[in-house]
């Protein structure tokens, strides 16, 4: 399958050697003459030092008989103009962009990019992954510092839920005090059962967060990030 | 009229000064404030910093609604680019995009953008002062002659039939 890479930086560098390795025939058109360069002297002479954005050159590079264009500079604007030239100039049956600004996804695939792959939202997902995404929210201190405001979301999985207030395990100092279900604030009473979707406005002292953290959201911080 | 134009060059400040004083509404975006000192200290249009390619950044600038969008930067990518945002997403009826190379300004106008070549502009005129042929298709700004990409024609046929038979 003939493919044409356009953009020399890290991910078409390594696009490029993945592509090879599984034999594919491919040209990699990179406009920096200092890093064609380079290129070509680690993985041989496939590349073409022109800017794939011009017509004639993605025509000089064989987009007529191409399989696959894959646009992946660092520019989200030069990747969509190399995916409709190849598409709409020499008919390249699938392409493939790289997009920098995940908020110009919508607009290419509206305008017939086949595929999106958008580096900032893999990184984001991997990232907000590791981070524990139900925190307690700290809306205030009290008594100079001593306690705390905070708020609980009750979610999937938190020990909380499904119980009464009296069987929830507090420490000391810690006291749950209005429950926020759907639009309307109310006091938290003995036959409250907590549900999914809950918010609890809780104060505490500073030094109860962890088990009042434990005991309405599940894992502490520190169990979560380990 | 109410009239968006992106990059405040030459080209773009020159617009924009003709096109307020003609009463006109202008709103002009660079993403160098200093291209604002190309226009004359009494410009009563709107001169805006930001990037006009960011959708978030052209909404918050009012282009919702407005009649005419130039997209006249330096960077016939960004142009294209910007062009395409307004002509899709904020449905701007009248769109132009400055596109110096001539395959691009061809590809696009067939992409349902009116596109303003330079270099053919000027091969043409110089062409002419030599007395050699004109070129008719470099005058001007050339018409989109294909509808928007996103929008393919069958779809369109069935919208207007859709909204024919509402009215």
């Amino acid at each position: 399958m003939y493919v044409i890479v356009v953009g020399g930086g890290k991910v078409g560098y390594y696009l490029t050697r993945e592509l090879l390795a599984a034999g594919h025939e491919l040209v990699l058109m990179e406009k920096d003459g200092r890093r064609a360069r380079q290129i070509s002297d680690e993985i041989g002479s496939i590349v073409l030092q022109r800017d794939g954005c011009e017509g004639k050159h993605l025509a000089e590079a064989g987009a007529n008989r191409a399989a696959i264009v894959a646009a992946v500079t660092g520019d989200d604007e030069d990747n969509l103009v190399v995916c409709q030239m190849a598409k709409h100039h020499f008919d390249v049956p699938r392409t493939i962009a790289r997009v920098n600004n995940p908020r110009n996804e919508t607009l290419f695939r509206h305008l017939g990019v086949d595929e999106i792959i958008s580096p900032t939202r893999m990184a984001l997902a991997a990232i907000e992954q590791d981070i524990p995404v139900h925190e307690l929210l700290h809306l205030a201190q009290l008594q100079g510092g001593e306690l705390e405001l905070l708020e609980a979301q009750i979610a999937e999985g938190s020990p909380a839920v499904g119980r009464h207030p009296s069987e929830i395990d507090l420490p000391e100092g810690c006291s749950l005090f209005v429950l926020i279900r759907g639009d309307s604030a109310q006091p938290v009473r003995p036959e409250t059962i907590f549900q999914v979707g809950d918010k609890v406005l809780a104060i505490s002292r500073t030094d109860c967060e962890v088990e009042l953290h434990r005991q309405l959201i599940g894992t502490t911080p520190s169990e979560a990030a380990g | 009229m109410r009239a968006f134009i992106v990059g405040c060059g030459r080209v773009g400040a020159g617009l924009a000064e003709h096109l307020a004083q003609s009463g006109h509404e202008v709103t002009i975006i660079d993403t160098n404030s200093e291209a604002f000192n190309r226009l004359g200290a009494d410009f009563p249009g709107r001169a805006i910093r930001g990037d006009g390619t960011d959708d978030d950044q052209l909404g918050r600038a009012g282009l919702e609604g407005a009649d005419a969008f130039f997209a006249l930067t330096e960077g016939d990518n960004r142009n294209i680019l910007a062009a395409q945002l307004a002509a899709e997403t904020f449905k701007v009826p009248k769109v132009v995009a400055k596109i110096n190379d001539p395959v691009r300004a061809e590809a696009y106008a067939a992409l349902g953008i009116a596109t303003l070549c330079r270099t053919r502009l000027l091969v043409d005129a110089l062409a002419v002062y030599l007395g050699l042929p004109a070129d008719p298709g470099a005058r001007g700004v050339s018409p989109a002659t294909g509808p928007h990409h996103g929008v393919e024609p069958e779809r369109q046929g069935r919208a207007t039939v859709a909204s024919g038979a509402e009215a």
